[in-house]
């Protein structure tokens, strides 16, 4: 293809405030990195920008010192990867047989999941309900309201559905029964799609914060955002949001807040790179299937 | 069934027999999921009844008298939920500005010609989308606050006076929206993306061998081919419009701006977790839940209108 010099200039420009719009995505996260490894002298005086000042690792050392940051932070790696498996397997339960072309009150069953998706009742009725189940302050309250997303649900069974119907005819001519069929030849063939819906869901558990902030007032229970809201965003925005919220606390060294939520961040850094190829095709089948 | 059960006596049980003996692993694996949806999402559903129920926590749910619309009418008699309800469809309105930026920013990734260059760009603009808002909104206190973020001492260096972006009003608007952009428009622009596959590449090359400017492609081919992506999506963002997220208020909100932060859902959480009126929060719930409700639907019956296929 040749370009006249209009174009070029053109795609120049395009390069240009694509770049500009990449650099305004990533420019927060390079300072909160420059933050955490700078000294407090540096940062105090305002000498910190995107590159640390005075290199130290002493804000980590803090936070892995803080015991109750150390221990919201396990105790979210243990409840991610805890509350995935549940339901990723909820999940499965479900899609495998709304997935079956012969099952009956599939429809039913499925319209009443569907129905879901048009109407929350709103927050109040839920924090009722985990109350009334006495599940206020426990783990539970973390994991079984959301056991099973109906947007996630759909796309697993799109993807269940979309097995050729050969392979069941054999296996139900080799004597292999739904049990076996899932777990040896659907389960095994859908591994990406699964992948994709774990990633989903642990991301999801890893960031929410709005459920715990109700359900959660236990300081051993408190997941890792929660715990940083208190100490990153609670310590400094006082006043009229302390009142409400929790307790004022004690002014919090900023390179310690920056270490904290580089803590927060990097196992979602982790998993991005297989996240991104993942996620994104699991949202377009979302897309065109929901 | 009666002319069938007379046809099969013979040799063969009934078929509902054999499609029982054959079919029962299903019902038995949806038992849990039913039960999920039945109890942690149809139960809250009747639990809005609360709304309508002079409710305390000591006499439970069922016991309490029921009061009609009485709710209702204390919520709609509240001038802070109108406050509340105001400054939703305020931030919504200005976040609908915002909708052409994830089209424009895909359409130039559309025109990129260099691989990588493109590649890079789509993993740097779509991470901000997986963080949380709560480091979203330690991200914004770094960065913007009058004493300390790093984007006033930086107009102090430079001999500029800092800018209240998170005490005055109107920036702290501005500063909500732009964290909507930065959390979001990166990753919105996936679906058109995937709209532009779509289009016919003759098309272009049609084009090309007509002379016709990058401009004119753009205005001709590309945008026709990804109108009902973006109609589709637009009727959405309408449908949402009485709806606002929790966390993204929750988080960026400070004493300042309470008169502008406040939004229907901190507001039915100051109700209804911090002064326990459990009544008062669920009906003011309820009202974003219906409100919402009829939008959706108005807008599937538009888009069927307009698109001649609706969003779901």
């Amino acid at each position: 293809m040749i370009q006249s010099p209009a174009e070029k200039l053109g795609n120049v420009i395009i390069m240009i405030i694509i770049g500009g719009f990449c650099i305004f995505c990533i420019l927060p996260m390079i300072h909160i990195l420059a933050l955490s490894l700078s000294g407090n002298r540096a940062i105090m005086s305002g000498e910190v920008g995107l590159w640390p000042v005075e290199l130290t690792f002493q804000a980590y050392e803090g936070v892995l010192a803080n015991a109750r940051m150390v221990r919201s932070l396990l105790f979210t790696v243990a409840l991610v990867i805890g509350y995935t498996a549940v339901a990723l397997v909820a999940t499965i339960l479900a899609a495998y047989p709304l997935s079956r072309r012969n099952f009956k009150g599939k429809n039913v069953m499925f319209g009443l999941i569907i129905v879901t998706m048009f109407f929350n009742p709103g927050i109040i009725p839920h924090f009722l309900l985990v109350k009334e189940l006495h599940m206020l302050n426990t783990v539970w309250s973390l994991v079984l309201p959301l056991l099973i997303s109906a947007f996630l649900l759909i796309i697993l069974k799109t993807s269940f559905s979309q097995l050729p119907i050969e392979l069941e005819d054999s296996a139900w001519l080799d004597g292999c029964g739904h049990v076996r069929y899932l777990t040896r030849v659907v389960i095994p063939l859908s591994l990406p799609v699964l992948a994709t819906l774990a990633l989903y869901y642990a991301v999801d558990r890893w960031n929410m914060f709005q459920d715990a902030l109700y359900y959660i007032n236990d300081q051993d229970l408190y997941p890792i955002q929660l715990r940083l809201y208190e100490m990153v965003i609670n310590s400094q925005t006082n006043d009229a949001t302390a009142q409400e919220g929790f307790n004022s606390t004690a002014p919090v060294p900023q390179s310690l807040k920056a270490a904290s939520i580089m803590f927060a961040t990097v196992p979602i850094l982790l998993v991005y790179p297989w996240l991104q190829r993942y996620f994104i095709s699991g949202m377009l089948v979302g897309a065109v299937k929901g | 069934m009666k002319n069938e059960a007379q046809a099969t006596t013979i040799v063969i049980p009934s078929r509902r027999m054999s499609y029982l003996s054959r079919q029962w692993p299903l019902y038995a694996m949806m038992v849990i999921p039913m039960a999920f949806f039945l109890i942690f999402r149809y139960i809250p559903m009747a639990g809005v009844v609360v709304a309508f129920k002079n409710y305390n926590i000591f006499t439970g749910i069922w016991d309490s008298a029921w009061v009609g619309l009485d709710v209702f009418r204390e919520v709609f008699a509240l001038p802070e939920f109108y406050r509340a309800l105001r400054n939703t469809l305020l931030l919504n309105v200005l976040g609908l500005l915002t909708f052409p930026i994830p089209i424009i920013l895909a359409l130039l990734l559309n025109e990129l010609r260099v691989r990588w260059y493109k590649r890079l760009s789509q993993t740097v603009m779509y991470l901000p989308h997986f963080i949380s808002w709560v480091i979203v909104g330690g991200l914004v206190l770094e960065l913007l606050s009058t004493n300390t973020g790093y984007v006033n001492e930086f107009l102090k260096s430079i001999g500029l006076s800092p800018i209240p972006f998170l005490e005055k009003p109107a920036l702290w608007i501005a500063t909500y929206v732009g964290t909507g952009v930065w959390h979001y428009a990166g990753w919105g622009t996936i679906l058109y993306l995937a709209a532009l596959t779509g289009i016919n590449k003759e098309l272009y090359e049609a084009a090309e061998v007509d002379g016709a400017s990058r401009m004119r492609r753009i205005w001709h081919i590309t945008l026709p081919g990804i109108k009902p992506t973006i109609i589709v999506l637009f009727i959405i963002q309408i449908g949402h419009m009485a709806e606002i997220g929790f966390e993204q208020p929750y988080v960026l909100r400070n004493a300042y701006v309470m008169e502008y932060a406040q939004v229907i859902s901190t507001y039915v959480y100051t109700v209804g977790i911090r002064s326990t009126q459990f009544a008062l929060a669920t009906a003011i719930g309820l009202f974003q839940s219906l409100v919402g409700l009829i939008l959706l639907l108005s807008a599937e019956l538009i888009s069927r209108r307009v698109n001649g296929q609706g969003i779901f």
